[in-house]
């Protein structure tokens, strides 16, 4: 069952990435992700897509963790080209403006070089914005991202709800797999052997005592939390909790800059995409 | 902000069930979309703890649940998660109904305010997004959206009000307790 949230454990290494205070990394991936997200431009993309992977290289990811993310972020991607090029093969003509046949396949389903370069681009910006969040929750401990996002000026309240969550999956998950298995033993199918209708009330089935659980568990701790005074005051401080340093006001201001170059890109190839057919 | 530490906690464990059970109740529809039970859980956490938790027990949840398929983070969607989640703490507040049996007339408005908020959610504003984002070809982004909407649809309506009817029925009601 660890293994399955992978993806949200801390692995604890000596790397530049784990020196960096919590707040300067979720900057970065913020600012990181919505310069991707700004920008078409194939040459800023694979810019980002290099530090990303570089960032990988650096906090040391296991190799075998790599692998796997890789592989199903490259089957995922196949699914959506594929799906998106069935629902539009002329959508690359569409932005470019130009239209290079390279060979027909079927009925309207033509290569275009045109809609290559579009499909290359949206797999790029793929790579560009999918995995940077993944070296930073690697590389931040999760008592220390409660600190983070208060430090970046989410409300202190809120921070604690998400460290609350990180704190409680592993005791829910634990509750859904025992009453899922309480019951099947009293005969309720879930798997793909029923009928879709049957499999819905069944999930609903478990779902019912374990929302009760859980509203139990939403008094018990709210209470604990009262008799400490929780939210009492405006501000908290946290164990965890580091200044700034060098490292990270220069992380914050490089990410910064690829905001700054998606924007500009955007006038100097007046639209999002860059074209080089024109 | 002021928010009393109950919704607090309530965020907070709303959103470790949205990523449970859509991490591990999914049942497969179209490409790289899921049949998925969170949403009833996010419209009964709404409707109990307010618009608040509900666009915040979107956000996180839907973001803890990117996270661990290792795929990373889907922005427009997990936007959509918020802003759904907003929308069924609209559709009706338990605050006002608590004392009262979820009568015939409230589970109306519960099925059509959330069949509502769910059209609006991944018919209209996923698909925008994804386009905005991805520049992903229109008739595919809202064939996706389409289909994210029957099956959300039809989870939190049916779910949803299975959960808040049991719910209420376990509930002490203002007229149980007679003077003899």
């Amino acid at each position: 069952m660890a293994n399955r949230t992978a993806g949200l454990t801390y692995i604890e290494k000596n790397t530049p990435l784990h020196k960096m205070t919590g707040g300067a990394k979720l900057l970065m991936l913020l600012f990181m992700s919505l310069a991707a997200m700004i920008t078409f431009d194939t040459r800023l993309l694979v810019v980002l897509v290099v530090v990303a992977i570089s960032l990988f290289v650096v906090a040391k990811m296991p190799i075998k963790e790599m692998k796997m993310i890789f592989s199903i972020l490259a089957f995922i991607m196949a699914v959506n080209l594929v799906v998106s090029y069935l629902f539009s093969p002329e959508e690359g003509v569409a932005i470019y403006g130009s239209r290079t046949e390279l060979f027909h396949i079927i009925g309207r389903y033509y290569i275009t070089r045109e809609q290559l370069f579009y499909q290359l681009n949206v797999t790029i910006k793929y790579f560009a914005i999918l995995p940077l969040a993944m070296v930073f929750f690697v590389t931040t401990d999760s008592s220390e991202f409660a600190a983070s996002l208060n430090a970046i000026g989410v409300n202190y309240k809120i921070a604690y709800s998400v460290s609350l969550a990180l704190r409680y999956i592993p005791s829910v998950l634990r509750e859904y797999h025992d009453i899922s298995q309480a019951q099947q033993a009293r005969g309720i199918d879930i798997s793909k052997n029923v009928k879709l209708s049957k499999r819905i009330i069944g999930i609903a089935t478990i779902m019912f005592p374990l929302i009760i659980t859980s509203i139990d568990k939403i008094d018990r701790i709210a209470g604990a939390m009262e008799l400490r005074s929780f939210g009492k005051h405006k501000k908290r401080t946290w164990y965890k909790a580091r200044p700034f340093k060098k490292l990270d006001y220069a992380a914050v201001a490089v990410s910064l800059l690829f905001i700054v170059a998606a924007v500009l890109l955007n006038f100097v190839n007046g639209g999002r995409f860059f074209n080089p057919f024109s | 902000m002021n928010l009393n530490v109950k919704t607090i906690v309530a965020i907070g464990i709303g959103a470790a069930l949205f990523f449970v059970l859509g991490r591990f109740a999914v049942v497969p529809v179209f490409a790289n979309t899921n049949l998925s039970f969170q949403y009833a859980v996010l419209a009964f956490f709404a409707v109990l703890f307010g618009p608040i938790a509900g666009v915040l027990i979107g956000l996180i949840g839907h973001i803890l649940i990117d996270m661990s398929w290792g795929w990373g983070i889907w922005w427009s969607w997990i936007i959509v998660s918020g802003v759904v989640g907003c929308g069924f703490g609209f559709v009706v507040r338990y605050a006002k109904i608590e004392q009262n049996d979820f009568t015939i007339p409230l589970i109306i408005r519960f099925v059509i305010g959330t069949i509502i908020v769910n059209l609006i959610g991944w018919g209209l504003i996923a698909p925008g997004l994804d386009i905005l984002i991805y520049q992903q070809p229109v008739n595919h982004v809202f064939t996706q959206g389409l289909f994210a909407f029957v099956g959300n649809a039809v989870t939190t309506a049916v779910v949803g009000t299975l959960l808040l009817f049991a719910y209420n029925k376990a509930q002490p009601k203002a007229e149980s307790l007679y003077k003899e």
